[in-house]
């Protein structure tokens, strides 16, 4: 895999603004440009677009309705109401969970990045692909495995257990640590590869003439090196919140029913419950909630760069 | 100890890299584990026998047989129509562009359990409820390979310098032959990359897919499935398979880039 | 073809309107060339004509136009208006592919996929040439590079890609080869040999170069006629000698090496002799070096061409002598040593006086004079900026 892959798009490269002529080159028909975009782009609408109108109008049907005797369209607005006031504990647990993991990621991937960026000298390529290695392997599988790691009567609890660090009859599995640690494992690389990204275009001789100019180290990091890496962790800290916030998979296999989040929840309502008008309800609530949240971020973050 | 302050940074980094490492290590570990029951989880024994039989459990062999059939499907659908609107994005100025960008970069900003709800309130009201399986998998499965495929390409053909197709024009190769003896070959790498991606995503997809497969089970949904009432070791070994296996990809690219282009001083 | 015939043919051009004598003409011939993008025009109304066998230098600052017009004659842009003709065969409008033209480019553009036999081959592989093999081998032994056949460009060093491009161009024997900055990416010293090298090589193949760069030294070395461009259009023509000599807009006298502009007013003309006032000081300027018909214009005399002397001292140099100026700065760089000197009006002037020994070196604060012969002097239009072209990025 290259490790442009899930990056954030590269900024537009400094091209030469003394010429015109590059800005303005190939004068080509715009016919081929929609025949060439028009599969894909009918296939997004059609696939992505439509199901999200779908999911929309789902969520306004009588609730009352059923698989069986069928939906009715009753604009039952209600259905964001009762959703709320059920659910509000799993959707607040999912973001709150998505945030903490995120803040995690970002600790964590950070100094990796750094390290990657700065200091992995010939080895930064094999780093960077052992970054992504793990992440072949199965999502499920490598979460199991962390069920195992941290299970009961497993070697990191009798070890905090002796060290005093967990009281005798303590766990990790089953609780909001083990879901936070989990998430913050798996989605790690969408955090890893933005802030190499940014930090690897950044020149090095910048934080040298930071030096220079009388900053100690600590000043230097926050004062050029963090400000320049902001576009890579703004990009990362959302491919790593959006997903982390859906995600359901660590909270079933290492959290209790205690720990439940809104995924849990619309997956169960879908496909246990048959229950869509609430299912579609919450999931457009999850969506507008995390748009909005983008947003508001994306602003005070003060970069436009993203796409 | 001076060495350690001076290489501080560099140590987190690699512990944070081990840290990445522990789960797989669990895993090839457990993949020669002979359990004393299923319930129970332990190491226990060494034994070469879930190597030997991959498919002691049928169920598990069709699963990934499943999985394998709609990972190459939606690889060929997204790394097609992908590729295609990437050279449509980067090569042609025309109106909505924008739009498409953003339409294009949405599915990846939009969590899984919306996406896989989405499809399935379609398919639900278009009343296709009991037809989910195969095909409504592959269909969610290009689309949310499809972003990925484009964004990855993008970057390749935004990358390459115009001069080289000039060039190629300049030194009398036709449209067609500029393309198809500069342009693709040097996107080529780009395109493969955003197949291996593409086939990664849908391999290890549980959550739209839970969403959309009726009664068909991919190779998660069958982990998600034994989960509850013990694994059979074998799934670790699939799971070292896929880590060798991807590991071995990724380093023979490396190793061919490298031999391609050995830097002068 | 001798130097004086192609400045005849460089001197025709420039004035000559476009129409009517479009005969057979075996150069490049660019006539009303017009290249606008959107509100901006990149070349304004070009005419040139590029004697086939010639090296040819487009010269000017960034955003002269120099790489638009190099573009629209590989067919890489299409001009908005004006005609294009090789050889008496209109090329205006056809394909980049068809056009008998191969360019370096200033990134070379070597192909990575490609290893250097491949790349030289590629556009006789094109054509369905027979016997590649033995013309890449003998294309590669000229610029030296028989023993890299096979490796990749990226395993090249600057100059060796810069000779791969140049081969890869060459091979094909276009009518015109052009250039576009291709020594801009190497460093000084390599540049030095590169434009010793590519100027051999011409000379050996015959064909017609044409070369755009910015850097003033690496046209005036290598082309025997050199086109300086400024806002789209050609400021003024001829060979390196002439254009420094006696260059005939502010522009060309500040792009081209430095020139000292004193403002002055007409004071007589005669018919070989033209008198000015500066500032006092009546100086003259022959009538041919003499650009304006203005009453009032800009006398250009170079740094080089002025004598320094003490007070009252006899001159080498009989001709304008200019008093009353005291040394404000002295650089000594070896070979020379440049003064600043301020002059009665507060305007400073630059002399370089060569280190032959005959004459001691002034010193900060002195008062010395200036003189220099009349016919090292031009008058320059009044309306032209005094510092155009002063500012230019030395290459």
């Amino acid at each position: 895999m290259s490790v442009e892959a899930p990056a954030p798009p590269r900024t537009p490269g400094g091209g030469r603004a003394d010429r015109p002529a590059r800005r303005s080159r190939r004068p080509r028909g715009s016919v081929t440009g929609y025949l060439l975009l028009a599969p894909a782009g009918i296939f997004l609408l059609a696939f992505f677009v439509v199901p999200f109108y779908s999911l929309v109008a789902t969520s306004l049907f009588d609730p009352s309705g059923s698989d069986f005797r069928g939906y009715e369209m009753t604009y039952a607005w209600g259905n964001y109401v009762d959703v709320v006031r059920d659910y509000w504990g799993p959707l607040l647990r999912a973001m709150a969970y998505g945030a903490a993991a995120t803040a995690a990621c970002l600790v964590l991937g950070y100094v990796l990045a750094y390290a990657i960026a700065f200091k992995a000298g010939r080895w930064k390529n094999l780093m960077l692909v052992l970054v992504i290695a793990p992440f072949f392997t199965s999502f499920l599988i490598r979460t199991l495995s962390w069920k195992l790691i941290l299970a009961d009567d497993g070697f990191v609890v009798n070890t905090l257990q002796v060290l005093q660090l967990l009281g005798d009859d303590g766990r990790l599995l089953a609780t909001p640590f083990a879901v936070i640690a989990g998430l913050t494992y798996n989605f790690l690389p969408f955090m890893v590869l933005p802030l190499y990204a940014s930090l690897d275009k950044l020149d090095p001789r910048l934080v040298e003439a930071s030096s220079d100019l009388y900053a100690n180290p600590v000043a230097g990091f926050f004062k050029v090196t963090w400000p320049l890496s902001l576009p890579g962790v703004v990009s990362g800290t959302l491919l790593t919140f959006i997903p982390a916030t859906g995600d359901y998979i660590n909270a079933e296999l290492l959290g209790s029913t205690n720990n439940r989040v809104i995924g849990n929840v619309i997956q169960s309502q879908f496909t246990d419950a048959n229950n869509y008008p609430v299912a579609a309800a919450l999931s457009v609530l999850l969506s507008v909630l995390i748009v909005v949240m983008v947003l508001v971020y994306v602003r005070r973050a003060g970069t436009e760069e993203l796409l | 100890m001076r060495w350690v302050r001076d290489n501080l940074v560099l140590l987190l980094g690699l512990a944070v890299l081990v840290y990445t490492f522990v789960p797989i290590a669990v895993v090839v570990l457990m993949s020669f584990n002979a359990p004393d029951s299923r319930l129970v989880y332990s190491f226990d024994g060494f034994t070469l026998d879930n190597w030997l039989n991959p498919c002691a459990d049928p169920d598990l062999c069709s699963a990934l047989g499943v999985s394998i059939r709609i990972g190459a499907l939606a690889t060929a659908g997204s790394t097609v129509l992908g590729t295609l609107a990437a050279f449509a994005l980067v090569r042609h100025r025309f109106r909505g562009r924008s739009a498409s960008n953003l339409l294009i970069f949405l599915p990846m900003a939009t969590p899984e359990v919306v996406l896989g709800s989405s499809l399935l309130a379609l398919f639900v009201a278009s009343g296709l409820a009991g037809q989910l399986g195969f095909w409504t998998i592959l269909i969610a499965h290009v689309m949310f390979c499809l972003s990925f495929v484009v964004v990855t390409v993008r970057a390749r053909l935004a990358g390459m310098d115009d001069a080289l197709e000039q060039a190629a024009m300049d030194l009398y190769a036709t449209p067609a032959q500029t393309f198809w003896r500069v342009t693709f070959p040097l996107v080529l790498p780009g395109i493969l990359a955003a197949a291996l991606l593409s086939f990664s995503l849908s391999f290890d997809d549980f959550i739209v897919t839970n969403l959309n497969s009726g009664n068909t089970t991919t190779f998660p949904m069958y982990v998600w499935g034994v989960a509850r009432v013990g694994i059979p070791m074998q799934v670790n070994v699939i799971g070292t398979l896929m880590f060798v296996l991807s590991i071995a990809v990724v380093i023979g690219v490396e190793v061919r880039n490298r031999r391609r282009q050995v830097p002068v001083a | 073809m001798s130097r004086l015939a192609e400045q005849e043919v460089a001197g025709d051009a420039l004035g000559a309107p476009a129409s009517g004598e479009e005969g057979p003409y075996d150069g490049l011939r660019i006539r009303a060339l017009t290249k606008s993008f959107g509100s901006y025009t990149a070349v304004r109304s070009l005419d040139l004509d590029i004697p086939r066998g010639s090296f040819f230098a487009l010269l000017g600052p960034s955003g002269c136009g120099k790489t638009t017009t190099l573009r629209m004659v590989a067919g890489l842009e299409q001009p908005t208006s004006g005609t294009i003709t090789l050889a008496g065969e209109d090329i205006t409008r056809t394909k980049p592919y068809r056009r008998p033209v191969n360019t370096v480019f200033q990134s070379y553009a070597l192909f990575p996929h490609l290893d250097v036999a491949e790349n030289v081959a590629f556009g006789l592989k094109r054509r369905k040439v027979k016997d590649v093999a033995a013309q890449v081998e003998a294309m590669l032994a000229l610029v030296e590079l028989e023993t890299q056949a096979s490796k990749k460009p990226a395993q090249l060093s600057g100059g060796q890609q810069q000779r791969v491009a140049l081969a890869r161009a060459l091979i094909n024997r276009p009518e015109v080869l052009l250039l576009d900055e291709p020594l801009g990416a190497l460093d000084l010293k390599l540049r030095r040999s590169m434009q010793i090298e590519v100027k051999r090589i011409q000379t050996e193949v015959g064909l017609t170069f044409v070369h755009v760069t910015h850097d003033q030294e690496e046209a005036m070395t290598m082309a025997d006629t050199v086109a300086v461009m400024n806002g789209g259009v050609v400021e003024q023509m001829g060979a390196p000698s002439e254009l420094y000599e006696n260059p005939r807009s502010t522009f060309v006298a500040n792009f081209l090496g430095q020139s000292n502009l004193i403002e002055g007013t007409v004071r007589r003309r005669d018919a070989d002799l033209v008198t000015v006032d500066m500032h006092g000081v009546t100086v003259s300027v022959p009538a041919h070096r003499v650009h304006t018909d203005g009453d009032r214009g800009w006398v250009g005399i170079r740094p080089e061409k002025v004598l320094i002397g003490e007070v009252g001292a006899e001159l080498d140099a009989p001709g304008n002598t200019v008093p009353g100026g005291v040394i404000t700065d002295v650089s000594f760089v070896g070979v020379s040593t440049q003064y600043l000197v301020r002059m009665p009006w507060g305007q400073e002037l630059q002399v370089f006086a060569q280190n032959t020994g005959r004459q001691r070196m002034f010193a900060h604060g002195e008062q010395v004079e200036l003189s220099w012969r009349p016919e090292y002097a031009f008058l320059l239009d009044a309306s032209q900026d005094v510092a155009a072209g002063a500012d230019r990025v030395v290459g």
